[in-house]
């Protein structure tokens, strides 16, 4: 721990010590500290799943710790509750917004703390009470209009407001930039600073490590429930925190580095998409008019941010979303205006992103889980085959070493990495294909799975399969991948040789920042339309 | 005259239903399905007779039908938001458990199978005057013009009480609310026993208005308050509006009985067919309250 | 939920959760009902010491109603085999994650194409003719009526509760009207006899059945349970459905077509329920009357509840209340037949408290082992 006893003089507003959650058999934190000083931007990184949101809701009151203590303004706090919290000025903004969408800017401000006038609501007050708020702080939004007309941005202004209308001096905020623009993210942070400079204490979770640098003044560090430790901003690099981030990747990555790229990449275009635009519930641009092929026997990476569109990209190539423009082909066939049974059929295969959402029917068998997508031929005029449904569970349970090697037991039952081996020995070897689309294919996932996964990837491409892979973890990018796009905003800001395909290079074109040759390599143009 | 007539046996057939789709709305709105109105309707109805018939004033049989719709929603209320029963089969259950506890308390009470002995109900002047005075005199029932009253209630609670901004953000955003420190039970609670205090008014009314409990008497009304409901789009003046709709269309069809123009059962239909066509979204979505039958934590 | 499935394996708390899970999902199943079967006979005890009667003579009174003798057990059958189809429907429809609240109205027109179909017939046409197109007229006339929520569910997400509420209306007051101005047999409320299609008695094989209702179509409701355990468990298109209910998205990853097996699986469900109309019009009356649902469809619900959804578990809980009604009109000289009314309604709710209790108290079972 890097504070000393400076923390004790300018004083401490959040302390945690030795906190444990549990949820059910998933250990969410586990001993986990933190110490933040009043008036100070502190950032609380680590990789996905690492206990950074569960630890911030225990602190704002959302759930009570297992054991530890927490404590606020050095009064034990432990197990309070969000009511507590707020009165006591701890406000949390989420990573999902805690709005209502059919109410009115200023109703949502005062939910819960309502100006009255006798009986009856103060509307005018309120929105006059907004408006001042809007002022002192420099964000500006409309009292009146309704929350569900909003933008992203706005909507988290108003989280903002929501927080500081509660007389919040601690500022709890969740991956506030995962949903935000460039030029959102720097308004963001300038009413950090502000709040900071008048006295206010920022707590932010995030795993972006240019914003981690950028704005804060102290950085703790957690993995796997556990804190790592703390250390001060400027006595830290970008690979320093990096390397306390995630310990064992870094190992990883460097044995996985060697053995990328040796894919050949010359073999036919095996999937074709171009001028694709798809459209989600927020913008009608999600994915912008892009266009990229992916050879047979090469691993075609998609780094990126999440949420700049690569979960609409690939669920539009699957089927499972409708694009408004552009073409999808695969081989010969064109997959536009197939369904996703057909597209599979014509050698499609997914790894989803989400498997307890899509990939898994997490109360059916693990038997069962093996034939999703493969059900008609696993029947006989309509009839499932139960034999040959068992016999494929024996098989692939032995291949992959899924455990339980249980066929009967529900997918809910097994960890993580069994139940994504059970997702990707369907999708790799239960079935023909040409093109697989893996989408996060080590989300939490422990170590070993992540390297046999990693495993079948490259065999796969080496059995000349065209794969296109997107990740969030750059690492992981980078070991695979034998060309790398860099995904923003719904279009490709560069495409990436192996060999130029290097963490530094792609770190700055991820959050959108152009490097100094443009960011275009020999992999091929970006252009719209262009042919990559 | 006759166009009085309409309007006066309009607003007497609408009070039931303005009544217990006040109690729907302030239900749902807090995201709690409102299936059982009829229930609270008809249990109100008989505890309203009870109270009449042994008090001998209808005072009490009003405060007696309040005080059995308040306990039929609290069985709803512990049912779907203590043990986070599914709304839509507890609401079934307690609407059979009306049917059924109202008939067996009228053997037990009464000794009847059918119908309760006859019991004081609101009366100023007498009915059999003048037809004039006659059609007038049966609005002279202070449940009239509360009845009337009990949307405009409702709506001044939902957009004009600090309440009513917790009971939307409850019924749309649960977690939203929870998170500024709303406690959504409570609410909820609140708005269900309200609801079915609301519903038992009405079939308090019909009760009074029979001067007796009758087995089933509610006959459905429950569910075209409930279809007001959901044709109003869950907003107090529009679902008063679909109430006096849906009353003047049987108004029309009553005073048009001899004609034979439409067959009544056509009549009948027209609340539940409007109602279709509100949920199938032909013309302009009705969209319910967003969390409405999702448990909450 | 997907926290408790979160990454992060804990390898000395897996093997006990996977236990709990196996022990769990018996106990998930089972508890719920028998929690509720008690809770209704205390209910129960209280409404008879209400009448001033002894629960435990009148209880004795019910069984010895309901199947302590021939006559009674038929009825039992006769009411149970309405209520395995109308409980099929609703499970059937709760597999699909679909919720058929309008089995009365589907009921209700399966018996009136029944009869249709038994009056449109000549008379003397063979019963191996006459009975089949009478069944098929039945489940047309059921399925026909649930294709209104079906493809609007499908087209346009629809609420299925809201539209099967009020077509339940529209299709009693449509029936009513018919048998009103259309096709009555005159000063009564129902179709003249069917010229074929009758069903014959349990009575007409096994003499002791005398005087029951109990009938043939029997067979057709076993054999209807058997048929929706194998589409549900054995065929590629159960997988589908059971899919499209437990997690749609998922499903839809699979290659299924939500909307499509949504209009599926509510075509069969109000098939089913028109079936359960036969029972009454074929198998008993061999005419059509209006009312003569009088609850046999929401009741349904009831019976898929306690019967898990699963068509074993309907078959007996069809059979459960089944007894129920008719112990009510057994200790009717006694305590009001309402009674049993109650306790149904009781174990409804208990049932649907306690699934929701039960799966939250085994889940902190594995919480508090696991620490």
């Amino acid at each position: 721990m890097g504070t000393g006893d400076g923390g004790r003089e300018t004083g401490v507003a959040l302390r945690a010590v030795g906190v444990s959650k549990r949820f059910g058999v998933v250990r969410a934190n586990l001993g986990a500290s933190l110490e933040v000083r009043r008036g100070e931007i502190h950032a609380v990184v680590g990789e996905n799943g690492a206990g950074k949101s569960t630890l911030m809701r225990m602190l704002a009151g959302m759930y009570a710790p297992d054991a530890g203590l927490i404590e606020v303004e050095g009064r034990d706090v432990t197990g309070w509750s969000t009511r507590e919290a707020i009165a006591a000025g701890v406000g949390m903004v989420h990573q999902h917004f805690m709005l209502v969408p059919t109410l009115t800017v200023a109703e949502n401000l005062v939910l819960g703390q309502e100006l009255t006038k006798g009986v009856q609501l103060d509307r005018a007050g309120a929105e006059a009470a907004v408006r001042s708020l809007c002022e002192r702080t420099g964000l500006t939004v409309d009292p009146r209009r309704l929350v569900s007309d909003l933008t992203v941005g706005e909507a988290q202004r108003v989280e903002i407001l929501k927080v500081l209308y509660r007389g919040a001096k601690i500022l709890i905020l969740d991956e506030p930039t995962a949903v935000l623009s460039p030029p959102e993210v720097v308004e963001l942070w300038r009413v950090l600073r502000r709040l900071s400079s008048e006295g206010g204490t920022v707590v932010l979770i995030t795993h972006k490590l240019d914003e981690v640098i950028e704005i804060s003044s102290t950085i703790t560090v957690m993995r796997a429930g556990e804190t790592v430790g703390q250390v001060r901003t400027d006595e830290t690099t970008p690979a320093g925190i990096a390397r306390m981030m995630v310990g064992r990747d870094v190992r990883l990555a460097a044995e996985m580095e060697m053995d990328g790229g040796r894919g050949t990449g010359d073999g036919r275009a095996a999937l074709r998409v171009a001028g694709l635009t798809v459209p989600s519930s927020r913008r009608p641009n999600e994915v912008d008019n892009l266009s990229f092929t992916v050879r047979a026997g090469e691993i075609f990476g998609i780094a990126g941010v999440e949420g700049n569109g690569q979960t609409e990209l690939i669920e539009a190539i699957a089927g499972l979303r409708a694009a408004s423009a552009g073409s999808i082909s695969l081989g010969e066939a064109d997959l536009a205006k197939m369904s996703v049974r057909e597209r599979s059929a014509a050698g499609l295969s997914h790894i989803p992103e989400d498997r307890h959402r899509r990939g898994l029917v997490l109360e059916y068998s693990v038997g069962d889980n093996l034939i999703l997508g493969l059900q008609r031929r696993f029947s006989v005029n309509g009839a499932l085959q139960r034999e040959r449904v068992q016999a494929n569970a024996t098989r692939r349970i032995r291949e992959f070493d899924i455990r339980p090697p249980t066929p009967a037991l529900p997918a809910r039952a097994l960890s993580g990495g069994n139940q994504q081996k059970v997702v990707v020995a369907r999708e790799m070897r239960g079935r023909e294909y040409s093109v697989l689309l893996a989408s996060q294919p080590t989300r939490g996932v422990d170590v070993g799975a992540i390297e046999f996964i990693h495993a079948q990837l490259r065999s796969a491409r080496d059995a000349g399969k065209a794969v296109l892979l997107v990740s969030a973890d750059l690492v992981e990018v980078l070991a695979l991948s034998d060309r790398v796009a860099v995904m923003y905003e719904g279009r490709f800001v560069a495409v990436l040789d192996r060999g130029e395909a290097t963490r530094e290079r792609v770190g700055p074109l991820m959050v959108g920042v152009e490097t100094g040759d443009g960011g275009r390599g020999t992999g091929g143009s970006a252009e719209p339309g262009g042919e990559v | 005259m006759i166009v009085l007539a309409f309007l006066v046996q309009t607003l007497r057939i609408a009070i039931p239903y303005l009544f217990a789709a006040a109690g729907g709305v302030l239900s749902e709105r807090a995201g709690i399905i409102a299936l059982t109105l009829e229930g609270w309707m008809l249990t109100g109805a008989f505890t309203a007779v009870l109270g009449a018939h042994y008090s001998g004033s209808p005072w009490v049989g009003v405060l007696c039908g309040v005080a059995g719709g308040v306990l039929a929603a609290a069985l709803h209320a512990v049912a779907c938001i203590r043990y986070r029963g599914d709304q839509v089969v507890v609401g079934i259950a307690i609407n059979l458990l009306a049917v059924a506890v109202t008939r067996f308390f009228l053997r037990l009470a009464f000794d009847s199978s059918s119908n309760s002995p006859r019991v004081v109900g609101f009366e100023f002047g007498t009915g059999d005057g003048g037809r004039g005075t006659g059609v007038l005199a049966s609005l002279a029932n202070p449940l009239v013009p509360l009845g009337v009253l009990s949307l405009v209630l409702v709506w001044w609670i939902l957009y004009r009480t600090p309440f009513g901004l917790r009971l939307r953000a409850v019924g749309e955003k649960p977690e939203a609310a929870a998170s500024v420190g709303v406690a959504v039970h409570r609410i909820r609670w609140i708005a269900v026993l309200g609801g079915g205090a609301l519903a038992a008014l009405g079939g308090t009314y019909l009760a009074l208005e029979q001067h007796q409990f009758t087995d089933s008497m509610t006959a459905g009304r429950g569910f075209i308050a409930l279809a007001a409901v959901i044709f109003g789009k869950w907003e107090p003046r529009r679902v008063a509006l679909a109430c006096l709709l849906f009353a003047a269309a049987e108004t029309l069809q009553i005073q048009l009985q001899g004609l034979q123009l439409i067959p009544s059962q056509f009549v009948e239909m027209i609340p539940y067919v409007l109602t279709i066509v509100a949920v199938a979204g032909v013309v302009g979505r009705a969209a319910p309250p967003a969390a409405l039958g999702k448990v909450s934590e | 939920m997907s926290l408790i499935n979160e990454a992060i394996p804990d390898p000395a708390v897996a093997p006990l959760s996977r236990l709990s899970s196996r022990v769990g999902r018996a106990t998930a199943a089972l508890l719920p009902p028998l929690t509720a079967l008690l809770i209704a006979a205390v209910v129960g005890d209280l409404l008879i010491l209400s009448f001033g009667q002894s629960p435990a003579a009148v209880f004795k009174l019910l069984l010895e109603g309901t199947w302590g003798n021939a006559y009674g057990f038929g009825q039992v059958i006769y009411k149970a085999t309405t209520l395995t189809f109308t409980g099929l429907a609703v499970a059937i429809g709760i597999r699909a994650g679909l919720f058929n609240i309008g089995a009365e109205g589907q009921l209700a027109m399966g018996g009136f194409c029944a009869a249709l179909v038994g009056l449109l017939l000549p008379v003397g046409t063979p019963a191996v003719v006459a009975i089949p197109l009478c069944l098929a007229g039945a489940a047309l006339g059921g399925a026909s009526v649930a294709s209104v929520p079906g493809v609007l569910k499908a087209r346009f997400g629809a609420s299925e509760v809201i539209v099967t509420i009020m077509l339940n209306f529209i299709t009693l007051a449509f029936l009513n009207w018919l048998i009103a101005t259309k096709l009555n047999v005159a000063e009564s409320l129902h179709t003249p006899e069917i010229n074929a299609g009758a069903v014959a008695r349990l009575s007409s094989v096994i003499d002791a059945f005398r005087g029951s209702a109990a009938n043939f179509v029997l067979l057709v409701a076993l054999a209807a349970a058997g048929y929706v355990g194998w589409y549900l468990f054995r065929t590629r298109a159960g997988y589908d459905l059971r899919a499209v209910g437990l997690q749609p998205e998922a499903a839809e990853y699979g290659g299924v077509k939500v909307g499509s097996v949504w209009l599926r699986a509510m075509l069969m469900s109000g098939a089913l329920a028109g079936l359960g109309g036969t029972n009454y019009v074929l198998g008993y009356k061999q005419y059509y009357e209006e009312g003569f649902a009088a609850g046999a469809g929401f009741l349904g619900i009831a019976v898929a509840l306690v019967g898990r959804n699963h068509p074993a578990g309907v078959v007996v809980a069809a059979l459960l209340f089944a007894t129920l009604s008719q112990g009510g009109l057994a200790v009717n000289a006694v305590v009001p037949k309402q009674m049993v009314d109650v306790l149904t309604a009781v174990v409804i709710i208990a049932v649907a408290t306690s699934v929701p209790e039960v799966q939250r108290l085994l889940r902190s079972t594995v919480r508090g082992g696991a620490k």
